[in-house]
This record gives C-alpha cells, sequence and structure tokens, in this order.
C-alpha cells in the first residue's frame, strides 16, 4: 500500500516551517528523525495527569506511572517480537551497546578476582570479538576499549567495493566470544545477511549481536528471528523521543549479566558491605528511568504500527530507487555504497568531484535542504573508501519523490556554483 | 546563494592554494583536524629573515578550511611573531562575532572574506583550525612576542 505522504506530514509540525526563508526538505532521519503531535502530547498528558517515580512508593499516581512504564515496555517489546522481561531501557543505543560491552569487561574483572560469573562474558588474551569495517562508532569504540582491558583482540570483516561485507574476510574463529555486527549501515545503506553471520557466530560458539539503529524504525524485524542474542536501537530515531534507546537480550543471557550502572532500583537485598541484584530488566535500570519518554516512545511505536512498517519499508525502498537512479544520472556524482536499491535501505551516502561534502551540504541548506555531512560516526568506513567524508540523504516515511527531486536539485546547483560540472572548465583540487 | 559564505575570494584561495608545501627548516609543525568533517592541516613555522616568520602548510578539506589556510599563509608570511599574534587575535574575533563585526581590511586583509562564516556555528572550526594549528607551531617553536602568548601558554 502505497504511503499518504501528505497526510503523514501534516502530524509533523516541525515540517511546516521554513529554514533560511525557505521550505524544509529534512533528509536527515538517519541522523534522527521527527516527531509527530501525537508523541509530543502523550509525553505532555503524561507530566499532566500521572507523573510519579517509578517503582517506588504506594500512591496512586507513583502505581499509574509504573503501570504507564511497563506497558510501555509491553508495547515496545512486542513491535520487535519479544517479550517485555527482555528489553532494557536505556539513555541510547550507545549506553545499550556499552552495558553489553561492559558485561564483558565487568565480568572479566571478576573472574581474575576469582569471583565466580557465567563463563560466556569472560575475555582473555587470545580470545577475539568481531565487528564490521561499517561500524558506527557506538558499536565500534566500546569493543575496542573492552579489547585493552581484557587483552582480547579486535578483528573485523572488510568492505567490497560496492559496499557490501565482504564474507571472503570473515574472522569468527573458535576464540571469537562475541560478534557485532550492523543490520544497516547508517552510512553506506547495505542492509547486511545478519541471519547468516549470527549463525557463524552460533557454530564458534560465540555470542550475536546486531546494532538495529537504522533496521527497526525503517523495516519490519523480528529480533527472535534474526537469531540474534542482543540488539540495540534508539527511540529517537523512530519518531520518539531523545532520552530512550533499547537494548534487546535474551532473559536468560541478561540474567548472567553483571551490572552495568549500579545504585537505587537495580537491587534485591542491600547491606552495607555488599548487596545482591534485581533480575533483568531491573538490574540494568539503575535510577529514576526515563518514563515520560518510554510512554511517548509506545506512542511512536502505535504510530509506525498503525501505518505498517511494511509499507514504511516499501515506501522507502521506492524513494531510495529514485533516488539512485537519479543521483546515478548526474555526472560527477558517486555513491558511496550499494548503487541499487537490493538489500538495501534508504541511507544513500556520495561524493560529487571537486567538492568537500561539507560545501555540498552547505549550499544544500541553502535551499532548505537539511542532510548529513562528514563521517557519519564512521570514520574507518570512510577510509575504506578513500573519502574524507561523504553527504548523506536519509529520506523516511514522512519524504516523498519531490524531496528526492529536490535534493537531486540542489546538489546539481552546488555543482554549479562550485564550477565543477564536468562539461566546465576544469578545476584543479 | 551562500554569497555571504562563499566569497569570491574564498573559491579563488580553494582552487588555486597558496603557500602549499612544508618547510625544511621548521622549528615546529602543528596537526589540526575537524573530527565533524574530517578536515585536516599541519603547519611548519620557521625563522624567516629579519625576525620575520617563515610559515607553510599541507591540508586537505572543505573549501573553508582550505582558503582559510591559503588565506592566513599568504597574510602573515614576513611579518614577525608579534604582528602574527595580533593577526590571529583579530582573526578570532572576527570568527567569534557571529557576523556583528565590521573587520579592518587593514589588519587582515583577504581574511576580511571569511566574516560571513562567523554566521555559521558549524562552519567556524573550518575557518580556524589553520590558525589554530599556526598559533600552536608558533608556540612551540618558541616564536612569541606578544603578551598574550604568555597567558596562553599552558
Ligand atoms: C548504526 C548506528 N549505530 C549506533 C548509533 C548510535 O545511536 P545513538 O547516538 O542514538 O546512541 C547510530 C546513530 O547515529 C547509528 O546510526
Amino acid at each position: 500500500m502505497a504511503l499518504n505522504v501528505d497526510e503523514i506530514r501534516s502530524d509533523f509540525p516541525i515540517l511546516k516551517r521554513d529554514v533560511r526563508g525557505v521550505p524544509l526538505v529534512y533528509l536527515d532521519s538517519g541522523a534522527t528523525s521527527q516527531k509527530p503531535s501525537v508523541v509530543l502530547d502523550a509525553e505532555r498528558a503524561f507530566y499532566e495527569t500521572s507523573n510519579a517515580a517509578v517503582h517506588r512508593g504506594a500512591h496512586a499516581l507513583a502505581e499509574e506511572a509504573t503501570d504507564a512504564y511497563e506497558s510501555a515496555r509491553e508495547v515496545i517489546a512486542g513491535f520487535v517480537g519479544a517479550s517485555s522481561d527482555e528489553i532494557v531501557f536505556t539513555k541510547n543505543a550507545t549506553e545499550a551497546i556499552n552495558l553489553v560491552a561492559y558485561a564483558f569487561s565487568n565480568a572479566t574483572d571478576k573472574h581474575r578476582q576469582g569471583i565466580e560469573v557465567d563463563p560466556r562474558f569472560v575475555l582473555r588474551p587470545g580470545d577475539n570479538i568481531v565487528v564490521t569495517e561499517m561500524e558506527h562508532h557506538a558499536n565500534l569504540i566500546p569493543w575496542q576499549e573492552v579489547c585493552a582491558k581484557t587483552g582480547a583482540t579486535l578483528k573485523w570483516f572488510g568492505i567490497t567495493a560496492d559496499g557490501r561485507l565482504d564474507m571472503e574476510s570473515n574472522p569468527i574463529d573458535q576464540n571469537t566470544k562475541i560478534v557485532s555486527v550492523v543490520h544497516q549501515s547508517n552510512i553506506l545503506g547495505t542492509i547486511n545477511p545478519i541471519e547468516d553471520i549470527m549463525r557463524m557466530a552460533h557454530s564458534a560458539g560465540a555470542l550475536g549481536f546486531v546494532d538495529m539503529c537504522q533496521s527497526v524504525p525503517h523495516m519490519p524485524v523480528d529480533v527472535h528471528a534474526t537469531g540474534a542474542d542482543f540488539a540495540a536501537w534508539s527511540g529517537h530515531k523512530m519518531l520518539g523521543p531523545t532520552g530512550i534507546g533499547l537494548l534487546w537480550g535474551k532473559s536468560e543471557l541478561l540474567n548472567a549479566m553483571p551490572p552495568f550502572l549500579s545504585g537505587g532500583s537495580m537491587i534485591e537485598m542491600v547491606n552495607m558491605d555488599h548487596s545482591t541484584y534485581a533480575p533483568a530488566p531491573q538490574r540494568f535500570e539503575a535510577g529514576v528511568p526515563m518514563v515520560a519518554q518510554a510512554v511517548a516512545l509506545a506512542t511512536a511505536v502505535g504510530y509506525l504500527e498503525q501505518i505498517g512498517m511494511d509499507n514504511v519499508a516499501e515506501h522507502e525502498h521506492e524513494l531510495t530507487e529514485y533516488l539512485l537512479n537519479r543521483l546515478q544520472e548526474l555526472p560527477g556524482v558517486h555513491i558511496i555504497g550499494p548503487p541499487n536499491a537490493i538489500d538495501r535501505g534508504s541511507a544513500v551516502s556520495f561524493v560529487v568531484d571537486g567538492m568537500h561534502p561539507h560545501d555540498v551540504g552547505h549550499i544544500m541548506d541553502s535551499r532548505g535542504v537539511a542532510v548529513r555531512v562528514g563521517h557519519h560516526c564512521a570514520w574507518p568506513t570512510c577510509r575504506r573508501f578513500d573519502v574524507p567524508a561523504t553527504t548523506r540523504i536519509t529520506p523516511y516515511l514522512y519524504n516523498s519523490r519531490a524531496d528526492m527531486d529536490a535534493a537531486v536539485e540542489a546538489i546539481v546547483a552546488a555543482q554549479e556554483f562550485f564550477g565543477v560540472l564536468p562539461e566546465s572548465e576544469k578545476v584543479g583540487l | 546563494m551562500s554569497d555571504d559564505l562563499y566569497q569570491e575570494i574564498i573559491l579563488d584561495h580553494y582552487k588555486n592554494p597558496r603557500g602549499v608545501h612544508s618547510l625544511d627548516h621548521a622549528l615546529a609543525e602543528s596537526h589540526q583536524v575537524n573530527p565533524t568533517c574530517g578536515d585536516e592541516v599541519t603547519v611548519w613555522v620557521g625563522e624567516g629573515d629579519n625576525g620575520s616568520l617563515d610559515v607553510a602548510y599541507v591540508g586537505q578539506g572543505c573549501s573553508i578550511s582550505q582558503a582559510s589556510a591559503s588565506v592566513m599563509s599568504e597574510l602573515v608570511a614576513g611579518k614577525d611573531a608579534a604582528t602574527v599574534s595580533k593577526l590571529e587575535d583579530a582573526f578570532m574575533e572576527l570568527m567569534q562575532s557571529k557576523g556583528n563585526l565590521q573587520p579592518d581590511e587593514d589588519v587582515l586583509e583577504d581574511a576580511i572574506a571569511f566574516a560571513g562564516v562567523s554566521k555559521y556555528p558549524a562552519r567556524i572550526k573550518c575557518a580556524l583550525i589553520s590558525w589554530m594549528a599556526l598559533k600552536d607551531a608558533r608556540i612551540k617553536a618558541g616564536l612569541t612576542d606578544h603578551a598574550s602568548d604568555i597567558d596562553e601558554e599552558n
């Protein structure tokens, strides 16, 4: 079913505004999505009617707030085919990844002190952790840190020239303890064969983690069906508010992990010299959590479900195919990432001959077209393609073909302004 | 379109950069990066004739960062440390002005073309990195004179 983009757009107040004197064309949803009124209203309504600290106190508001928070967990779990006890609320995806990375380094520390921990989280020199060359820094640096602390080695899948994972470079072996892979690359748009990779991880006796920041907002995802053990994503990229992220983990594993942040709300019994911890997910939710954001995110999920994630994915697929074709007609413009829309999401990165991405983005912005420029927190991926940065267009459910046309026209205008259209006089860079 | 940012002088320096080379007799160098967009510049500072500075650079990045490095290298050529230090301060002040400062063309010459950059917070760092590298290399080389240099040495 084709989406009614006009109707959807009318739900997003910010899309009506002008920037720099011209109408906004928002094409940076890969960085963060805009929010429909229902989401904003839900957050406000929570504060106006039920605000209280959750899981504390016995008064009516505390009960209502706890109920709202736990119901939100159920809605969000249901959206990805999980059960509520498998969903941990974090501040963002970055924190969710760190939570699991720290389970490894904390378990390793405890093991070294002779404290009994689950051996699946203990790392020794000689062990390795596997990622890919197309990870967002959020799924790279935490594992670099774990390696530095434990003596484990970081290994990675390389990338082919057309932006796919190079399966020949598979470094998974019997010493691999965890494989952490991005589902859809935020810079290349590639959708990776995570089911295969999770299977390889498990055959080697390793655990599997998937960074779903760019998949859960854009396509139907059943976390169990992917074969992963853990997944992380952020609320703000799926029409929800900032300040809330999600960790999904198999219950049995979450309960085998040491805590990450500690303090109130995550305990079972507390004495002056030692404590025991609550089962997951409470074990990983220390302190008063982001209740209003959870409520608003559940509303965002409801909004997406009403439209249907199949429809969102199909709409984005059409836009992506159209955009890729139009970009490839432009002389001097090169796509960084898969050039066709097969196994590919809507993040479309490109470079323009003779122009730095920052300049391309700036001139697009002067025409109201908001795109991301830079290394997109995937610096090693840029290095792989020998570019300092890219310009990236990431359409979402509220974008239309007209927005793709506006972007393409803005790119041509940038080329004209810089005098780098290949027909015109040659520019030495 | 974007005329306030992309002055003709900037585009000219971007397409035909001056001062791009390394310096054999450099006393110090400084490598600066702009992690948000990957701009990079390395500036070398050495002693020239009659107490003047020799400055050279290599870099890669956006038009603003590379044109700024080129304009800087021309502007400081043959000047002494005290004058260069004052130029650094004047350029920094211009970049922090949010577009509300009428730059002194007698002092900043071609660098006044960057006045418009100060209205775009995301681009200010681009214009500044070569100047930051210059100051860092100059202080490392001990080519200081201006009182403010001493305070800022940390
Ligand atoms: C693929 C990917 N992973 C991780 C992140 C980090 O998300 P957050 O900054 O919300 O923690 C992002 C967001 O840019 C992303 O696109």
